[in-house]
């Protein structure tokens, strides 16, 4: 027997029709105004992206970016759960921690790239930058879900001897994960705006941010467009992974 | 051994909710516990399990006891499965015992849903299975077969009945059929 009812597919979000509408509006614009420095057409992106997918210098671009951008948001992940626990159990930590998060989350993010510069060399800023942005979010969210959890329910566990293991794998992960989740997807958003601007700021030799600053010296926006459309595949094919992993383990925990 | 609670004073606030009780809770048997709202049933459970105590009197006979609860309200994970509730309190029961188990309360269907997704009726079951399939030497139920249908209830109280046979359980109920239903010591507050 079950109640629950099953609800209609909810509707997608972007709809590939409205998608094309907007690219056809782009390409009768770049036509009409005719000046490919100021507007370039999607066809003269999607050629520019054609001639540079075979160059290894762009798969090395992607690889340098994306490798410190992903460690420094895995890093932040670690550091923020990490701190999110022990602040949930140690009220100092969770005081030292309220003023410092509160103060990376309101500086701007252009000043944290041009300190960690005097600090580390620019080939390592977008590691720091991504775990800057998104450790702050990460611990807020793990700190929330631990605190939303039920007294009654480790009351209950209490009754029923649960040792920590088991609390951990039964009750403290199924209730966390829902916001860690949460955490997760704005925080890959976000690592990649931080750092690819952290690159375009400090210019790593070889990263795509360096490729991007490049393409605004040199007035090259075909080089600016595909760059970017190169970084939005390649943010969102990372997120899309890396929550289908994480939603994987969910479903995991949930079935027990 | 029985569990006997000695002159057992029990306040909140101004509200005095047990005053001078005594009582002996026999072993082996089921005891139902019954009185009008607010009389003292649920704070006799909670001391009993342990999770307040007593302003004065003692309570013996638990010492060393593993005790199992069907509280008042569910509390249950509401993110894992019905099967992982069950695991929860009993790691040695094996997935086909606690599908068995749920299969036999008319919850077959719902093997791999959330129980955040179960009805009101579907939680006490679960709730209840809990409650039985943990090792325990003393049970104690608050009000456990709320909320459930006629016909879910009279499959659920023979269960019950079954597999509590022979063992400690203290019963909080209001319902008289109830009491009827499991004969044995009866306690009015």
């Amino acid at each position: 027997m079950t109640t629950s009812t099953t609800p209609g597919k909810p509707r997608r979000r972007i709809r590939l029709w409205a998608v094309a509408v907007w690219l056809l509006l782009w390409q009768l614009g770049a036509m009409a105004l005719n000046q490919k420095i100021l507007l370039v057409s999607p066809v003269q992106v999607l050629l520019r992206l054609g001639e540079l997918l075979p160059q290894g210098g762009f798969w090395g671009a992607v690889g340098f970016s994306f490798w410190r951008i992903t460690l420094g948001f895995l890093l932040a992940c670690a550091a923020g759960t990490a701190l999110g626990v022990l602040s949930s159990r140690f009220w100092p930590v969770r005081d030292l921690c309220a003023p410092l998060m509160a103060t990376v989350k309101s500086i701007p993010v252009a000043s944290f790239i041009i300190l960690v510069l005097i600090w580390v060399p620019s080939r390592n800023l977008s590691i720091i930058i991504s775990f800057l942005m998104v450790t702050p979010i990460v611990y807020q969210n793990v700190l929330g879900g631990i605190s939303s959890m039920d007294r009654k329910l480790t009351e209950m566990a209490d009754v029923f001897e649960v040792p920590f293991p088991r609390r951990l794998r039964y009750l403290y992960l199924p209730q966390v994960m829902p916001f860690f989740r949460s955490a997760c997807a704005v925080g890959l958003g976000l690592c990649w705006k931080a750092g690819v601007a952290a690159e375009v700021i400090g210019l790593p030799d070889g990263s795509m941010g360096e490729q991007l600053y490049e393409a605004k010296a040199y007035l090259s926006t075909p080089d600016l467009f595909a760059w970017t459309v190169v970084i939005v595949l390649v943010s969102l094919l990372f997120e899309k992974l890396f929550l289908f992993l994480l939603d994987r383990l969910g479903r995991r925990l949930e079935r027990g | 051994m029985d569990i006997t609670l000695r002159h057992v004073w029990r306040s909140f606030g101004e509200k005095q909710v047990l005053r001078d009780f005594s009582h002996t809770f026999p072993q082996g048997e089921l005891t139902v516990v019954m009185g009008p709202s607010g009389c003292g049933k649920t704070t006799l459970l909670s001391l009993l399990l342990g999770l307040q105590a007593p302003d004065r009197g003692e309570i013996l006979g638990l010492e060393g006891l593993k005790k199992s609860a069907v509280f008042q309200e569910d509390r249950l994970c509401e993110n894992t499965t019905a099967q992982a509730n069950l695991r929860l309190v009993n790691p040695s029961l094996t997935r086909e015992q606690a599908n068995q188990a749920l299969t036999a309360l008319g919850l077959g269907d719902s093997l791999s849903q959330p129980v955040r997704e179960f009805s009101g009726g579907m939680k006490r079951r679960v709730a209840i299975l809990r409650a039985l399939l943990a090792p325990y030497d003393v049970l104690l139920c608050d009000e456990p077969f709320q909320g459930l249908d006629q016909d879910t209830k009279a499959l659920v109280l023979t269960y019950f009945r079954e597999k509590t046979r022979g063992k400690t359980v203290i019963l909080v109920t209001h319902d008289e059929k109830e009491a009827e239903f499991f004969g044995g010591p009866l306690l009015l507050l």
